[in-house]
């Protein structure tokens, strides 16, 4: 190699001298510079998570208003204009801001460590998508607070939408945060799918990848194929808006269902992006607590492939009412009961697993068991808003809110609590209180059940959606009352959850590198692990490697400790190929996300920004790229 | 202030005809399959937790006639949600066990025992989809019996927050002109012909039928019909801006000569005023900024922004749903529309209150 | 737990071209993504032409003239073989070659950046005209964008390579840049059926 030197590797020095040095190789400085610049997987994951947890109670604060508001009929309490504003920011908040980013995050600060390497691919690429995450989430909820918050529901149609009938800024800003959580996601999924092809631990091969990778895996490649086309539909939407295209005009030959199938197309696989990665938490918790591998490894994989698949092929199934052909509809109507094999093969395993191992109940399965009893309930009704004469009496009406809060709610938040409760001593070294736990659990699954499980019937007994208010008299007065009643033991559950993250993390019980005996690599190095992750690369010899290798971990050396070095592996084999260096912390990240932060937002007001705001962009994009290198210093990316 | 209805007026359980009655076989084909499931996979998941457990070391044999056990334990544990539930609790409860070995590589043998038990649920569901499936579909097939041979042909436009009706007749002459009302004669099929202007709407009656949107650039049909008398109600059901919440239609069903007679009242022209003072509510509708909006057939007046109001008098409520069609009502509503129904595109009338009197008398007297 | 050492792998190189290169596996998947936009893209103006108000495609004007997009294609097509020689390059690791292969694309790049200038002209419509005028300027400017940046990035690649950083990771940046110039060569195939001859067509 040209211009090779050599170093100091891992295996050489004894233990301490070589954590030592890993830790001077790849701490982040302390201090704002070294937040600012941190390019660990670790620190950005935990500033993403801890991101989208605001912006769930924030969007969580919104309901809560609108479930006040609708506690009782004719209510006064909330007006019209605020009241549209509070539903389209609570499902955008909920869908854009919160369910994927946190998805993301999780699997951003896990999947490297499960996997077995020392930082995610493209650390720069992580630090940058979550700066941009953030400006545009601040971008709308700042939009919001100053009464210029969108108002015309998370899925936005035109033409209500569109230049004519929804004037001033709420939607551009809205169509805008789009673009910047898509380019957020677009970016972890890249990542994401790099790091789990390439940088696994040697002797990892497909067959031993774990179910939570897996999911991460096909959930990216859904993110890449899914989110162009809602980047493509709000910059239609934009320029419809802006400069006077016509996409959505039938007076000048455009479409309003062209929006409704770009968005549609996006907005079914999103759902499955945002439920993907739940499952996978589901299959590490169940492994973990009933002491056995998840039962039918195989049909779990091919069942989160397949339901990535057929969740292109279901989008129709949101435009029943709009009078498109009745084949077609019927094909979507197959389909989109189809999608309950794969999804019912995964509970049957992981019942039978509960079935076939010994569970140990703590709040992760417990929150399991929940997701179970909840999802399940989603998906039947998902089956029935399947069939089109069925979906043309409850489309748009309080049923359709209750299945897919009971499939996003039990499908996701669910395991995604579970999985909080489960992986935050890894993260943090500090167990969460069982008792709050189970407390947490409580409220939350009696809480939910309570607010939602009305709706079905509000739903089938007339009341439509995205109202501000009703008239009294048509049966659907105690049903709200009810509802609005579990959203305060929901409010409850919720406060429980942060008095115990916060107690937790001041006074909680220590914990060990592995304290559920769990068998994934995560838990093979230190709670929280060391900015490294591990001192050697493990090297995997079965599906869970801590239960196959009990006594010793076996490992490689040979990596260099003084430079940033971490290992890349072939995609099915996981043989070892390159030591590849690993970016060093950076400001070009955040600078390129500010430029890009100024086009974006510059051109909600006018076409020229994207020209202007070039400029900034370019200029920190190739001080990004630039490769450093003093006189005397070596660029590790140059080796 | 709302109209005064019934409760489950516009209940798709509470049906009126027969498309909404044949939804409703479905609905109900479809929650007996699922709660069954539900039941089923809820007892799966009950049993695997409160089982009893093989000892935490064993080199022993697969139990194979605990398996049979399982499948009457199902069926009895099928009997009760509640119940499945309130055990679940406590058998969570109850469990609290000391740290337990785990199992990297479970017996094979156990392992091809759940194999088949999961093979045969997979089965089970994706039979039971298909005959789910093929029900939709026959539904489906059963809603087109009715597209064919209307006896009435009703034009309805979405508006921003209304319902604009016409009433096509042969000859068209023979057709007129109301808002947010619509009668229909019992066991008439009735087609509806699904316009907008503006944005999209979704016109919705589910003691009826299903809904179907109102699309600018696109003419959507829905064929119904109502097999008893009464008054149905129903709302816009895809959201269209500000006061989406406060666009209900109400549809009169009633028998074929009260229908006839309604019928020949709406073709009629506005009656003339009776008194002085109508008189005077004439004049001032007809000199104010009401005619830009408003038509009424046989004067001057012929806006068509707004709904039609040559027989106002003979609609139930007014503002889509909004109010009763009463005098006090009337006049409030003409006072200060925006206090009523914000945002709605009727701007205040800025009249005196003796003018406001006058043409009240007028309106009302357009039966 | 103790570690067992089981593999040493110091002798592993530092950098690797294909498949053993991350920042390959990044360009794949960027392309990916890019190329699904323009699928969607064009399912778009199949939706618009078909599903859409108009009756006929285009509604109100001439198609695009041919003149400017031949040419356009043709000097697209013919960047191909430097394009290849260059990533040949990058592989060998030869500095000079790579240097000169990149002033060669770049000065492609430029030239065909002054041809699309041209080709918008003949477009015959405008964006705010109609649903087609729209889609049209959409298709375009969508490939614009790819063409643009892709000479941007060819231009800062170049400025590199006479820089004392040409070296070690450069050279793989040179081959998956010519990875990238592919697409761009690929995409527009397509995209120039739809927005010349498709309303010829129809």
């Amino acid at each position: 190699m040209s211009g090779h030197e050599d170093g100091p590797r891992d295996g050489r020095l004894d233990r301490l001298a070589t954590e030592r040095m890993l830790e001077r190789t790849w701490a982040t400085r302390p201090g704002l510079w070294g937040w600012f610049t941190t390019v660990d997987h670790k620190l950005i994951g935990w500033r993403y998570i801890v991101t989208a947890f605001v912006f769930f109670l924030l969007a969580g604060l919104g309901a809560v208003a609108m479930r006040l508001q609708l506690a009782r009929p004719d209510s006064t309490l909330i007006g019209p204009d605020r009241y549209n504003q509070l539903f389209t920011m609570h499902g955008t908040t909920m869908m854009f801001l919160f369910a994927v980013p946190v998805m993301e995050a999780m699997a951003v600060t896990l999947v490297p460590l499960m996997v077995g390497t020392r930082n995610i691919a493209f650390p720069r690429l992580n630090a940058f998508s979550y700066w941009v995450y953030v400006f545009g989430g601040a971008m709308i909820w700042i939009a919001f607070m100053l009464n210029v918050g969108a108002d015309t529901g998370w899925f936005s149609y035109v033409p209500l939408a569109g230049p004519e009938y929804s004037p001033g800024k709420r939607v551009d800003l809205w169509a805008q945060m789009i673009t910047f959580t898509e380019v957020s996601a677009l970016a972890v999924s890249v990542e994401l799918i790099v790091t789990i092809l390439k940088m696994r631990a040697p002797g990892m091969t497909l067959n031993r990848i774990p179910l939570f990778c897996w999911s991460m895996l096909v959930t990216s490649f859904m993110v890449m194929f899914a989110m162009p086309a809602v980047m493509l539909a709000s910059s239609f939407l934009i320029m419809d808006r802006l400069v006077s295209t016509q996409f959505f005009n039938p007076a000048e030959g455009g479409s309003p269902l062209l929006w409704q199938h770009l968005f549609w197309f996006f907005g079914h696989p999103e759902v499955y992006i945002i439920f993907l990665p739940a499952l996978g938490m589901v299959s590490s918790i169940v492994a973990t607590f009933a002491r056995r591998p998840v039962f039918g490894h195989m049909p779990m994989v091919l069942s989160l492939v397949a339901t990535g698949f057929l969740g292109f092929g279901l989008w129709v199934h949101h435009m029943f009412a709009t009078g498109l052909p009745q084949l077609g509809d019927a094909m979507f109507t197959a389909a989109s009961m189809t999608i309950a094999i794969p999804s019912g093969i995964q509970i049957f395993c992981w019942i039978a697993t509960l079935w076939d191992g010994r569970p140990v109940w703590r709040t992760p399965l417990l929150f399991v068991a929940g997701f179970i009893v909840i999802f399940v309930i989603g998906g039947l009704t998902g089956v029935m808003l399947a069939a089109v004469p069925l979906d043309l009496q409850v489309h748009d009406s309080y049923f359709v809110v209750a299945h897919f809060h009971y499939v996003l709610i039990g499908g996701a938040v669910f395991p995604l609590f579970g999985a909080v409760y489960y992986w935050f001593p890894k993260i943090t070294g500090r167990l969460l209180s069982e008792r709050l736990g189970r407390w947490n659990f409580w409220l939350f699954f009696i809480g939910f059940n309570v607010a939602f499980f009305p709706m079905h019937l509000l739903g089938l007994w007339g009341m439509p959606r995205r109202v501000y208010t009703y008239p009294g008299g048509l049966g659907w007065d105690l049903g709200n009352l009810i509802a609005s009643g579990g959203t305060l033991l929901l409010v409850l559950g919720a406060l429980v959850f942060l008095a115990n993250v916060w107690n937790s993390l001041r006074h909680g019980a220590i914990a060990r590198d592995n304290p559920w005996d769990a068998s994934t690599l995560e838990w093979a190095t230190g709670s929280p692990p060391p900015p490294y992750n591990f001192r050697h690369i493990p090297v995997v010899t079965g599906r869970e490697p801590l239960w196959e290798e009990r006594a010793s971990l076996p490992v490689v050396t040979g990596l260099r400790i003084d430079i940033r070095e971490l290992l890349t592996t072939s995609v099915v084999d996981a043989a070892p190929e390159v030591r590849e260096p690993s970016p060093a912390p950076s400001i070009w990240p955040l600078l390129s996300a500010i430029a890009l932060t100024g086009l974006f937002i510059g051109s909600v007001f006018t076409p020229w920004a994207v020209v202007w705001g070039a400029i900034p962009l370019s200029v920190a994009l190739i001080g990004w790229f630039w490769p450093k290198g003093g006189a005397g210093r070596r660029d590790p990316l140059e080796e | 202030m709302t109209a005064p209805v019934g409760p489950f007026a516009q209940s798709a359980l509470h049906v009126a005809g027969p498309q909404a009655a044949h939804i409703e076989r479905l609905w109900w084909l479809m929650f007996g399959v699922s709660a069954a499931v539900y039941a089923l996979v809820m007892a799966a998941l009950l049993i695997a937790i409160l089982r009893r457990r093989r000892a935490a070391v064993e080199p022993e044999p697969r139990p194979d006639p605990a398996r049979e056990q399982g499948l009457g334990r199902v069926v009895w544990a099928a009997t009760g949600l509640t119940a499945l539930t309130l055990l679940l609790l406590i058998a969570i409860l109850r469990r609290r066990r000391a740290a337990v070995e785990p199992e990297p590589r479970p017996d094979p043998a156990r392992e091809q025992g759940l194999g088949r038990v999961v093979w045969a649920a997979t089965g089970l569901t994706a039979l039971t989809l298909f005959l789910l499936i093929a029900a939709s579909y026959l539904t489906d097939k059963g809603l087109d019996a009715l597209a064919h041979d209307e006896e009435v042909s009703i034009e309805v436009t979405g508006q921003q927050w209304w319902w604009k009706v016409r009433y096509h007749g042969a000859p068209e002459s023979r057709g007129f002109d109301t808002a947010n009302e619509i009668h229909i004669p019992v066991g008439a099929t009735v087609k509806l012909t699904l316009k907008s202007t503006d944005v999209i709407h979704s016109l919705w009656v589910p003691a009826l039928h299903g809904k179907q949107d109102l699309i600018p650039g696109q003419d959507n049909v829905l064929y119904l019909r109502a097999d008893r008398p009464g008054i149905y109600r129903g709302q816009c059901a895809e959201f269209c801006g500000f006061q989406h919440a406060k666009m209900a239609l109400k549809v009169v069903a009633e028998s074929r000569e009260d229908f006839a007679r309604w019928r020949e009242a709406q073709l009629a022209p506005a009656p003339q005023p009776a008194d002085a003072v109508q008189a005077r509510g004439m004049a001032v509708f007809l000199s104010g900024p009401c005619v830009m909006c408003h038509r009424i057939a046989g004067t001057d007046a012929g806006g068509v922004t707004g709904p039609d109001l040559t027989h106002v008098a003979s609609r139930r409520t007014l503002a889509a749903g909004e109010i009763p069609n009463n005098r006090g009502h009337l006049a409030a509503w003409i006072a200060d529309p925006q206090g009523i129904k914000p945002g709605n595109h009727m701007p205040a009338s800025n009249l005196d209150p003796a003018d406001v009197r006058a043409l009240v008398a007028y309106l009302e007297s357009l039966r | 737990m103790t570690p067992r050492f089981v593999e040493d792998v110091s002798a592993l190189p530092t950098t690797g071209f294909g498949t053993r290169s991350l920042v390959w596996w990044g360009t794949l998947a960027f392309i990916a993504i890019e190329a699904m936009a323009f699928v969607l893209a064009v399912a778009a103006y199949f939706y618009l032409a078909f599903a859409g108000g108009e009756s006929r495609w285009p509604p109100m004007h001439d198609p695009p003239d041919l003149w400017a997009s031949t040419l356009f294609t043709v000097v697209l097509l013919a960047s191909l073989w430097p394009n290849l020689w260059t990533k040949r390059q990058g592989e060998a690791e030869s500095r000079r070659g790579s240097r000169i292969g990149l002033v060669v694309m770049s000065l492609f790049g430029i030239v065909l950046t002054g041809i699309r200038v041209l080709e918008w002209g003949t477009l015959n419509c405008r964006w705010d005209d109609s649903a087609y005028g729209s889609i049209t300027w959409v298709l375009l400017g969508l490939h614009t964008l790819h063409l643009v940046t892709d000479l941007g990035d060819t231009l800062v690649l170049t400025a590199l390579m006479f820089t004392r950083h040409a070296h070690g990771r450069r050279f793989s940046d040179v081959a998956e840049n010519a990875l990238y110039w592919n697409f761009v060569v690929l995409a527009w195939l397509p995209l120039c059926v739809v927005i010349y001859l498709v309303p010829r067509w129809i």
